[in-house]
């Protein structure tokens, strides 16, 4: 092969037509709230493991609309279910309770 | 035939709409709570989006208010509905028969201590919007004592964009629309102050709708270097040297952010007035979830309650620009206009 310089990477592009909604539909109907999520970052600001971990609430929220499974898995790996992120959040999403359902709904222990 | 319609109000939906129904012949009687005419504007110093100062739309509206009977430091004391028209009895002993009630009771600044996270009251150097402007507008009275809260050479400084709107833990779920451009504003006016500050705004989504207010945002951006942080604010403590640390998500890095700041400002919303809810349980009128009153409906008759000869003007049917309010004055005065025809 040519060497151009350069190597090309897998695409890093958000396909929502492979995007898997079946599961994500799953999540929803146990946790309806979950659409509710206006990014704010309240959650992540407030997380006691956010800070030396990559947890946010916000991101999992995003990556699993997008079809991002596996990302978004990691962004929850962290929690240890202390609940601040619950009282800041001002939609009144149960964040808490909603973590413990992506696992389910993502057979994630 | 009598010709009397009640204002309630004083503020700048109660100025409008009593001066326009003056001039088409009626005879208006403006109630207002407190002790002076114009509502928050009196206490403004400069409008959005281009910086007019408040003080002259408040004389324009007082200048137009000639013949209009007010009475000051007056509150409503009951209202009640005799066949066809309202009897009001008003504090200062008067009673007036009506065919009209005209509800311009306008808004509440909401009360930021209620959000205890962010400190107001606690800490020493947090303000509010409405605080930032009476700082402002009192530059120019050699007299008066300045703000100890606001300190002589801040190097940071913050604006928390929606502060009790858009908050479901507070009650408040609605935006309260004017806060976003008022925060741009005051972001440049006290960058202009404090031109050795570094300016950060926290917000969610900027809501700079309304014509030149996309201008004032590039504005911010590009001459006056503002910092917009996309993210709610948390928290925020005070550091032994009662500087303000803020917490934060900037969501667009996907990283928490965290800033030590020498001044905070907090961009409370608008709920419905108390004193103006106080009357309108005294006839009954329906408010809404977001406590605001309800309009007959949502786009064609927004000046109507749901009862006949009580009419809205203004921020106590949601939050309002200044101009969006004088529209509705007008509208509100037209729309009194149409129904005193039944009653020739
Ligand atoms: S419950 Fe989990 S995600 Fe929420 S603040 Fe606590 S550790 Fe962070
Ligand atoms: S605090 Fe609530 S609304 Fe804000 S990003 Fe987290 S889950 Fe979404
Ligand atoms: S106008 Fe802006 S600051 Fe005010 S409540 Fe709406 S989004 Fe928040």
């Amino acid at each position: 092969m040519a060497d151009f310089g350069y190597s090309l990477t897998p695409s890093s592009r958000i396909d929502l037509n492979k995007a898997d909604r079946e599961t994500f539909g799953k999540l929803v109907k146990l946790e309806p709230d979950v659409l509710k999520c206006m990014a704010c970052g309240s959650c992540t600001a407030s997380c006691t493991a956010g800070v030396y971990t990559r947890t946010s609430i916000r991101s999992a929220i995003l990556y699993l609309q997008n079809g991002r499974e596996k990302e978004a898995l990691e962004f929850i790996k962290g929690c240890m279910l202390c609940g601040k992120c619950t009282i800041v959040c001002p939609r009144a999403i149960n964040t808490r309770q909603l973590v413990l359902s992506i696992c389910k709904i993502y057979n994630l222990k | 035939m009598n010709k009397n319609v009640i204002v309630i109000g004083g503020g700048p939906a109660g100025l409008e709409a009593s001066a326009q129904l003056q001039n088409m012949g009626y005879n208006v009687i403006l109630v207002e709570r407190t002790h002076e005419l114009g509502g928050h504007l009196a206490k403004w110093d400069r409008l959005f989006p281009d910086g007019v100062p408040a003080k002259s739309v408040l004389d324009s509206l007082l200048a137009n208010i000639g013949g209009v009977k007010y009475f000051l430091g007056t509150e409503v004391q009951s209202v009640n509905l005799l066949e066809k028209s309202y009897n009001v009895i008003l504090s200062n002993g008067i009673t007036i028969l009506a065919n009209a009630v005209l509800i311009a009771s306008g808004f509440d600044l909401f009360p930021a201590e209620k959000k205890e996270e962010y400190g107001y009251g606690i800490y020493d150097h947090v303000i509010t919007n409405a605080d930032l402007e009476s700082f402002f507008a009192s530059r120019k009275d050699k007299q008066a004592v300045p703000d100890p809260r606001i300190p002589l050479q801040p190097q940071k400084i913050g604006f928390v964009h929606c502060v009790g709107s858009r908050d479901e833990k507070i009650g408040n779920r609605h935006c309260s629309k004017v806060c976003c451009a008022t925060a741009v504003k005051q972001a440049c006016e006290i960058k202009e102050e404090f031109p050795q500050a570094d300016v950060y705004c926290f917000y969610m989504d900027l809501r700079m709708f309304g014509r030149n207010y996309e201008d004032l945002y590039l504005k911010a951006q590009k001459d006056y270097g503002i910092r917009f942080i996309r993210g709610r604010v948390s928290e925020v403590a005070e550091d032994i040297d009662k500087k303000l640390v803020v917490k934060a998500e900037d969501t667009l890095s996907g990283k928490p952010v965290k800033v030590t700041l020498d001044l905070l400002v907090l961009m409370a919303g608008m709920k419905n007035s108390g004193a103006g809810q106080q009357v309108g349980s005294m006839i009954s009128l329906e408010t809404a979830e977001d406590g605001f009153f309800s309009c007959r409906d949502s786009v064609y008759s927004l000046q109507k309650s749901n009862k006949n000869g009580i009419f809205f003007a203004g921020a106590c049917t949601g939050p309002k620009t200044l101009p969006d309010t004088l529209h509705e004055a007008r509208a509100a005065a037209l729309t009194v206009h149409n129904y005193m025809k039944n009653f020739e």
